[in-house]
């Protein structure tokens, strides 16, 4: 008996009509009502309020609906670019994003590429589980951790440390020149571990018998790593890289706004904090979804061009 | 026969390796050890900055402290609630999306696709949704904890990688015993998939424990806070509210320092015993999201 080929019905799409409509319908009828809870879902949770946005462009005022109010055109938008906020949380947000790339992208490779040369597999998979532990911690468990280590207090753990060292105990939490750094290194420190996974699995991918010619050929250490593993994930590097530049006006709004206080916002006030504080504790519907609509637009536009750039290059994308 | 500058290099190499994982070990493990440390010294070593990485004046008296409170036992409660029945929930719902998107068959799969994919670059931001949820009458309700985060479109898409994985002649042959759509997915598919059945539990398991900024957007009611919401005021705006009515003020200061690192490790503790168990399929999930979806 012969197999019929699965993919006849594919490869011939029967012309369009009403009649094809409801046979589809009929055939799919399970799919179609599994299915139609979620559209329902997507439909009330993502795409109103994608439509409710339009109350950027109106004076919302709450108690009737969520679409309702004035036409007033662009008006909040140019209030936001007149006001001072609109440069200082444009450049905070991509400043702390450019910064967790700088120091944090090339860390984890780092990482992966010395856990996988450690000989003895006990003490490889003892620093790795550790290594992934702080992925765990909630992001208020870790700002907890932060404001505690780092406060000017006697019992502030990293001033402890300074001063036992012989310096002076600084003002880490209230100066707005430490955010970043606190910020980004704290950001390393709970995700290298986890983050480093992807290119351990990568070189570990890698055809052995690539390194045993190699070694035949005399090349050292170093050389291996120069010569073989790095460009053997080159490809998974260059993909994570351009996804997280896709990334750089979404700055996680939880751990900013968890970590700062009023006399860090000049360094720490990014557009998502800006926005909660507007609409929801100010109340100024209207402006703050303006000013979150401009931010998704232009996430909207760097995540695309990100993923094309990454589909030309490496012919992978998200889509 | 060996290349004497070849093993000379070779040796610098293993010692850079072994220096860089030490110190990715001890700067990783180190913070942990302190704060543990500091939950059994005594409060007035703490709030003197004595302790270093062995505990000081041992004692239990912060975790006597910290259990007799009943609002963080409610709120450990309440998280539970979320955690258990919003996992729930979610693998129901992610399933049901997954499944009719990974069948080839399935009029109308492309427009699906896109119309969930185009949810994870576009929103309609922070203020619309709250005003949503909100008129939905979501404020001040369970629920709120678990519908609006029903599904995770990533998980989603993991899933149906999943789903599409399975050999199509598998379902032909329900099919042709007679099984409905419906009864290949919960009789044949869904069992098929199980290792990353498991990957998602654990994803949306952890993520509504540490769900943190739905709760203080849609919940003041003290009686639903979740544990994350109160370790917020507890740790990081400091409020006594740990503090028994027994403490003097003098003491207060020292006792509060204290009874915060007891709680990190209270609520950070049963995480970070179970993970070491699950940790391959936490692996094995990093893999699948980067397989192409």
């Amino acid at each position: 008996m012969t197999v019929k080929p699965r993919t006849a019905e594919v490869q011939k799409p029967p012309k369009y009509n009403w009649y094809v409509f409801t046979k589809n319908v009929e055939r799919d009828k399970y799919l179609l009502l599994m299915f139609l809870p979620i559209v329902v879902y997507y439909v009330v949770f993502h795409y109103i309020p994608m439509s409710g946005a339009i109350i950027a462009f109106k004076a919302f005022k709450p108690g009737g609906g969520i679409f309702n109010g004035e036409w007033v055109g662009l008006k909040w938008f140019l209030q936001f670019f007149e006001s001072p906020f609109a440069y200082r949380t444009i450049r905070n947000t991509i400043l702390i994003s450019l910064y967790s790339i700088a120091f944090g992208f090339p860390i984890p490779i780092l990482f992966a590429l010395c856990i996988t040369e450690i000989p003895n597999s006990r003490i490889r998979r003892s620093v790795q589980t550790v290594s992934y532990m702080p992925h765990f911690i909630s992001t208020v468990v870790l700002v907890g951790i932060i404001t505690n280590f780092f406060t000017m207090d006697n019992s502030g753990m990293i001033n402890n440390i300074i001063v036992k060292s012989g310096g002076e105990r600084v003002d880490f939490l209230i100066n707005p020149g430490w955010f970043r750094t606190l910020y980004v290194s704290s950001g390393i420190w709970q995700n290298f571990g986890f983050n480093s996974i992807i290119y351990i699995a990568a070189i570990s991918g890698i055809d052995p018998t690539l390194y045993e010619a190699a070694k035949i050929d005399g090349i050292n250490k170093f050389q291996q790593i120069f010569y073989i593993t790095i460009p053997m994930i080159a490809t998974t590097i260059i993909i994570l890289f351009i996804l997280q530049l896709g990334g750089i006006m979404s700055v996680g709004f939880e751990k900013v706004f968890l970590m700062y206080s009023p006399s860090v916002y000049e360094t720490a006030d990014v557009i998502s904090t800006y926005v909660y504080r507007k609409g929801i504790e100010s109340s100024n519907y209207s402006f703050a979804t303006a000013v979150g609509l401009f931010n998704s637009v232009i996430n909207f536009l760097f995540v695309y061009t990100a993923n094309r750039i990454c589909r030309a290059t490496t012919e992978t994308s998200l889509w | 026969m060996k290349n004497g500058t070849r093993s000379e290099s070779d040796t610098v190499f293993y010692f850079l390796v072994y220096f860089i994982a030490a110190i990715a070990f001890v700067i990783t493990l180190y913070p942990f050890l302190y704060i543990i440390a500091v939950s059994f010294s005594g409060s007035q070593a703490v709030y003197q900055g004595k302790v270093f990485i062995f505990p000081v004046d041992l004692t239990i008296d912060g975790y006597k402290q910290v259990i007799k409170q009943t609002g963080l036992w409610r709120a450990y409660g309440n998280t539970l609630f979320y955690v258990i029945a919003g996992t729930a929930f979610n693998l129901v719902a992610t399933t049901m999306a997954a499944f009719p998107l990974s069948r080839r068959s399935f009029r109308g799969r492309r427009f699906f696709n896109f119309f969930i994919a185009f949810t994870m670059y576009f929103s309609g931001g922070l203020i619309p949704t709250y005003l949503l949820t909100t008129n939905l009458g979501l404020y001040n309700s369970r629920w709120v904890m678990i519908i609006p985060g029903l599904l995770s479109t990533y998980n989603v898409m993991v899933c149906r990688s999943a789903f599409s994985a399975i050999p199509e002649e598998l379902m032909e042959s329900a099919k042709i015993d007679g099984a409905n759509d419906w009864q290949i997915f919960y009789s044949v598919a869904i069992r098929l998939i199980t290792p990353t059945l498991a990957v998602l539990t654990l994803y949306y398991a952890v993520g509504h424990w540490n769900e943190f900024f739905r709760a203080l957007l849609y919940i003041s009611d003290e009686k639903l806070i979740p544990v994350q919401v109160l370790l917020r005021r507890i740790l990081i705006q400091s409020s006594g509210e740990l503090l028994g009515s027994n403490v003097s003020s003098d003491d207060k200061a020292a006792v509060s320092i204290q009874i915060r690192y007891v709680t990190i490790v209270i609520t950070t503790l049963p995480i970070l015993t179970i993970y070491p168990l699950l940790q391959k399929y936490f692996v094995k999930g990093v893999m699948v999201g980067a397989v192409k979806g």
